[in-house]
């Protein structure tokens, strides 16, 4: 007990010593550093790069292939061929000339070619950036995690799996005899395969945005771009799957005529509520893991900011600050499964309504489907 | 804001990566863990039938045995009785037997002491007997010694010969 006391208080001493001893040597350095670019900082560790930082190093990267088709054709190279210094950042491949566009150019943080001395955006950019990198990993993690459970089937037979792949198979069941069989009923299985590859898919990326260095530290699920992905297949698995009954509904929904004549008041609702779905789903899953990531960022640079007023006050806020960056991780690792497995219940859900009868067919199938549900418990429990 | 704008390629690789993933998992990865859990689930519901029927079974067999044995117990009873009857009905004929063994050494020692009795009363006589034929002997011998009384005999031996012829 004792000795536990002892180690808190002296991580707490080094705690509120270490930045200061940091930071007098900073200024030593660095007389003209005043404040720092919060805003810039948190863009970055938010936003996708060329690159992928390492710890405790501002300047070396992980080289990334940039692949651009540029006015003269396809363009491939590496990335430290932009990032670095040399050369003031422009790279000479062939006769044409890249380099990141500046702060202050619209294209800012992206390769861009120079032409006649002007930034013109390439055709196509289609470079393995930072979070083109994580998703691969990410890919390959699912990969693994998910035919360690299938090859355990397939040769360890009937025993119980144990250790990883009893918890990723626990994962599986859960989410398919919790969310998938409910909604879908018969139709389970049919969509099962696309519902748990999303799910996995996103809880891997999840994951992967909390651990800070390579090969986590991007922020996946936290970019647009990932999230309308994932929405948009969803969407068309939706709407290219949908029975006639689900047309019928979005065009001659059964409400009072006037609702839909001679103002189709209620059809327009109906379609823009088809588009705002996959929205919904781009949006939450988007802003959820983003605002936790720039949360933690906030916290951790919030040491910098009050770094201006004195070596104690910044170990003081470096003490908080990390109780709090920690706890908010907790939450965020909590955070990535929820959001998950909300984005899987809620495509779940769409794909369901895409999937349902008329009413009258509806009522036979549900009689049909207590029978058969009658039945399935006696042969599944 | 460059948030919020989907930047063209990572839309790419995310389309290409999800598809590959998607591929890979619905060819080799979901197929085999479903019918792997829902294999091992048929299994856990045989298993489990299997041991109700067995329960069942040895339930079954205990009664069984309990019936057996109280069959057994009867009959066990029954043969008891049934040899304590022939115990007493064992005992009651041999005793009967023994009666009988018993009256027949008996007649036989009667028959022999009878026997010997008449042999020891003819033995007796045949002494008696010779006795008295010595004493007669004698008391003849003695009469006998002059010659008129040996006449007078021979002649009332001749008039009883006569007598009877």
């Amino acid at each position: 007990m004792k000795r536990n006391i002892l180690a808190k208080i002296a991580i707490a001493l080094i705690a509120i010593l270490l930045p200061a001893g940091a930071m007098a040597s900073g200024h030593e350095e660095d007389g003209k550093k005043e404040g720092i670019d919060a805003q810039g900082i948190i863009f970055e560790h938010l936003g996708d790069g060329y690159g992928w930082e390492v710890p405790f190093n501002h300047h070396k990267r992980i080289p990334l292939p940039v692949i651009v088709w540029g006015s003269d054709g396809l363009h491939v190279f590496s990335s430290s061929r932009v990032t670095g210094h040399a050369n003031g950042g422009v790279w000479r491949d062939g006769n044409a000339e890249f380099k990141i566009a500046g702060k202050d150019s619209p294209y800012k943080g992206k390769v861009v070619e120079i032409i006649d001395g002007k930034e013109v955006k390439p055709a196509i950019d289609i470079s393995i950036t930072k979070n083109v990198c994580g998703i691969f990993i990410a890919v390959l993690l699912v990969i693994w995690a998910i035919m360690s459970v299938a090859r355990w089937h397939k040769t360890q037979g009937m025993k119980g799996p144990r250790k990883m792949t009893g918890a990723v198979e626990f994962v599986i069941l859960f989410i398919y005899d919790g969310v998938i069989k409910p909604t879908l009923k018969d139709k389970a299985p049919k969509f099962a395969p696309y519902l748990l590859t999303v799910f996995f898919f996103i809880l891997v990326m999840n994951l992967l945005g909390l651990i800070v260095i390579f090969p986590g530290g991007a922020n996946l699920t936290g970019n647009i771009a990932v999230t309308l992905v994932l929405a948009i297949l969803t969407f068309f698995i939706t709407n290219i799957f949908a029975t006639k009954h689900y047309w019928k509904e979005i065009f001659n929904p059964d409400v009072p005529w006037w609702l839909k004549y001679p103002l189709p008041i209620m059809p327009i609702i109906e379609i823009f509520g088809v588009f705002t779905k996959p929205a919904a789903l781009t949006v939450r899953l988007f802003a959820n893991m983003m605002g936790g990531h720039m949360i933690v960022i906030v916290l951790t640079l919030l040491i910098f900011i009050f770094a201006a007023m004195g070596p104690v006050v910044t170990g003081a806020t470096a003490v908080v600050s990390v109780i709090f960056s920690v706890f908010m991780l907790c939450i965020d690792v909590l955070v990535s499964f929820i959001q998950a497995y909300v984005f899987t219940m809620l495509s779940t859900l769409f794909i369901a309504l895409g999937q349902e009868e008329g009413h009258h067919e509806k009522h036979e199938d549900s009689a049909k489907h207590g029978e058969v549900q009658s039945a399935a418990p006696a042969a599944h429990n | 804001m460059e948030l919020f704008t989907p930047d063209f390629g990572l839309i790419f690789w995310m389309f290409v990566s999800f598809a590959i993933l998607f591929f890979i998992l619905w060819k080799w990865g979901w197929p085999a863990i479903m019918k792997g859990v829902s294999d091992r689930a048929d299994l856990i519901d045989k298993g489990v039938e299997y041991a109700q029927n067995a329960k069942e079974q040895l339930d079954h067999a205990r009664e069984e045995a309990d019936k057996q044995i109280a069959e057994a117990r009867r009959q066990q009873a029954d043969m008891l009785r049934e040899a304590d009857r022939m115990k007493t009905q064992i005992i009651e004929e041999a005793r009967t037997a023994a009666q009988a063994e018993a009256k027949k050494v008996m007649d036989a020692a009667k028959v022999s002491i009878e026997q010997e009795r008449k042999e020891a009363q003819q033995q007796f006589r045949n002494e008696v007997s010779s006795f008295a034929l010595d004493i007669a002997q004698k008391v003849v011998r003695n009469e006998m010694k002059d010659e008129k009384a040996q006449e007078k005999l021979v002649s009332s031996l001749l008039d009883e010969i006569e007598k009877q012829n």
